[in-house]
């Protein structure tokens, strides 16, 4: 690769993924069976996730991107569940494992999770007991996937503790969550899912509910440990200054599919689907020219229950083409250095 | 002219703490510590801050749904005698509570689920101007299609409705008595974006029609600089700087302002940046003399940590801090 890279060639800003990737999902689908009818939560979803790269999913509430996190680790609530494809995992070893498939329960599945992939979510309260000592909480976790001494767990966990930037660690392994404050719980949450060292993390809304001075430094923890384990990162988020921030790769979701994806400059430089491009106009930007209205984006997100047919934008699309987007579901394809699934840009549209 | 529609002065909320069940206090939290503005007539007034800053405290003690424990706020409205509100009355303050209207950040827990819509906007209307069956359901309806809501939900209960369009609600509530100030607490931050930016220029729009201020409380930056006049950054209890938006984002004076901005991720790939790495965490030891702001202050000298900051006006921004200018 040269070393003095040309502005416009975009994507060789990025450099390409350091070998296979450790997810392969293909045609993933999570529905679920309510009294009222169907909700299709996941609908179709291909995605790759790389070692030692971030990929952000972007989308707004409902869009399907916390239940598509949750397939992956198979911890999607009842009366929700996989109906169809698939989700390639690929073992530190060379092995693949479907988790789509795996046994619930199964020993196979209980130790990729924790050990292989961890979680941490918007609440940290959700995987933090609330009666158990933080400290406790992180070694019962080394001492299930680690083969250590409770000694060996409890070093471990003051170090990791320290690593995430809780001062005094030492004295924070015997506080209780309650204890801490809202940062410092995320943080212990991010020690407890690293403790474990694994090869991907997945992040839902890890900073959603943080103030902006405790959300930079959280962000710059996940990704000084990304370079430094080579972890991949999958982040949740429906925050475009953090994707900007922190992604090298982005999957745009509207309604359970993803109607974009892209490197990260692509998508902010030359966004192609008329969402993306919407969300990214009503959006305010600092320092930005004042503008009295913003660019909105007309109506709301359809009822679940009452997907529109062929494209699911298509009630809120100012390029709505009728014959055409209400009748056929546009498939995503390659456009330059993104893929969109747009007929805008599969089809020849007449000029006029 | 400047024509101040509130005027705050030494405004004060302290909240005792410890002690516990029948304990004594052992303390208290200045969760308002000696906080002065004015606001103007027509302006849209921003508070910004984290949590824990005192922001929210500050929109109820000037709504007067808390008690303040000392300052005075003065409300002036069109064509009226000023009114004292930290010293009103029960009876004042119900006569005051229709000019002066607040919407929540929570569209789901701030509207009671058992009313239907027609009760819940007009309810205050019942109250105060006797309002009930068609009079009653033609104000409603028009006030439904203010906010852009079809006026056929008169009849329907808030849980038929989503996120943005019980935000909606809550402003058409909010609007329903005419007021002349609203205070907005957090009002978009629960939403998403698309519909963030749809509930902004509904807000906008309300304003010019009717001729609304607003005091505008929320922790998002961006959503401040463009949608707020002037902005007041809030610091634990303190307001540690206030100036014209234009002003306060070109020029940022106080050391916590420009961590603030500093943090605020920019949705811009090339705008990466490493982020100064200038406020630590406060691990709650708090700086019981001096600046509040000095145990994370990259700028802290001994002089910070001895006296309180004096507040100075530098090219027209209100700065509390004793480098002010000279950093």
């Amino acid at each position: 690769m040269p070393l003095i890279r040309m502005p416009t060639d975009l994507a060789h800003m990025i450099p390409a993924p350091e070998g296979p990737p450790l997810i392969e999902m293909r045609g993933l689908k999570t529905h679920f069976f309510t009294e009222d009818g169907v909700v299709k939560a996941v609908e179709g979803v291909d995605l790759d996730i790389y070692p030692n790269r971030t990929l952000c999913i972007l989308g707004e509430s409902g869009c399907g991107k916390s239940i598509m996190a949750r397939s992956i680790l198979r911890i999607v609530d009842a009366p929700g569940r996989i109906t169809a494809g698939s989700i390639l995992y690929r073992a530190a070893d060379g092995r693949t494992v479907d988790l789509a498939k795996a046994r619930h329960g199964s020993r196979e599945l209980r130790e990729i999770r924790g050990q292989d992939i961890a979680m941490i979510f918007q609440e940290p309260m959700v995987s933090l007991g609330p009666i158990q000592k933080i400290g406790r909480q992180i070694v019962e976790t080394i001492l299930l996937h680690r083969n250590v001494s409770k000694r060996e767990a409890r070093e471990i966990a003051i170090e990791l503790l320290d690593k995430v930037g809780i001062p005094k660690p030492a004295e924070r392994y015997e506080a209780y969550p309650f204890e801490l404050s809202g940062g410092m719980r995320q943080r212990a949450m991010i020690a407890m899912a690293l403790s474990c060292q694994p090869r991907l993390l997945i992040a839902d809304e890890p900073t959603t509910a943080l103030d902006v001075t405790t959300q930079a430094q959280i962000l710059d923890l996940i990704a000084e440990l990304k370079d430094e384990l080579g972890m991949g990162v999958m982040l949740i988020t429906h925050d475009l200054g953090v994707v900007a921030e922190v992604a090298e790769e982005v999957a745009v979701m509207y309604m359970g599919q993803v109607v974009e994806r892209g490197d990260v400059y692509s998508i902010f430089e030359n966004p192609l689907h008329p969402y993306t491009r919407a969300l990214l106009n009503s959006v305010p930007r600092l320092g930005a020219p004042k503008q009295r209205r913003l660019p909105a984006i007309r109506g709301m997100v359809p009822h679940p229950l009452a997907r529109p047919s062929g494209c699911t934008f298509r009630t809120r699309c100012d390029q709505f083409m009728p014959g055409l987007c209400d009748v056929r579901e546009p498939d995503l394809v390659r456009r330059n250095e993104s893929e969109v699934a747009c007929f805008l840009h599969t089809r020849e549209v007449p000029h006029d | 002219m400047t024509d101040p529609i509130l005027e705050i002065r030494g405004l004060n909320k302290h909240f005792p703490t410890g002690g516990g069940f029948f304990g004594k206090a052992t303390g208290v939290v200045k969760a308002v510590d000696d906080i002065s503005f004015d606001v103007i007539r027509g302006e849209t007034f921003g508070i910004v801050g984290e949590s824990g800053s005192g922001k929210t405290t500050l929109g109820r003690c000037i709504m007067r749904v808390l008690e303040p424990s000392g300052g005075t706020i003065r409300f002036s409205r069109n064509g009226r005698e000023p009114i004292e509100l930290a010293a009103a009355d029960k009876a004042s303050l119900t006569e005051v509570w229709r000019d002066m209207r607040m919407v929540f950040q929570d569209p789901q827990s701030s509207l009671n689920p058992r009313l239907r819509v027609i009760d819940l906007v007009g309810q205050c209307l019942t109250k105060t101007e006797g309002l009930a069956g068609k009079d009653l359901a033609e104000r409603v309806s028009s006030l439904l299609e203010q906010v852009g809501l079809r006026p056929e939900y008169l009849m329907r209960y808030p849980n038929a409705f989503s996120g943005g369009q019980r935000q909606r609600l809550g402003i058409a509530r909010a609007l329903a008595t005419r007021p002349e100030l609203v205070i907005a607490d957090e009002a978009v931050s629960a939403l998403d974006v698309s519909i963030q930016a749809q509930t902004l220029n509904l807000l906008r729009d309300l304003q010019e029609e009717l001729d609304l201020t607003y005091v505008f409380i929320a922790h998002d930056i961006a959503v401040v600089e463009h949608f707020c006049d002037r902005i007041a950054v809030m610091y634990m209890g303190q307001i540690v700087e206030l100036a014209t938006t234009e002003t306060l984002f070109e020029t940022p004076r106080h050391p916590y302002t420009r961590a603030l901005l500093g943090a605020v991720p920019i949705p811009d790939p090339r705008a990466r940046r490493k982020r100064r790495k200038t406020v630590p965490i406060g691990d709650g030891s708090l700086a019981r003399i001096g600046c509040r702001f000095a145990p994370r202050c990259p700028h802290a000298t001994a002089l910070c940590t001895t006296k309180p900051p004096p507040r100075k006006t530098i090219a027209g921004a209100d700065v509390l801090c004793h480098h002010a200018g000279d950093i």
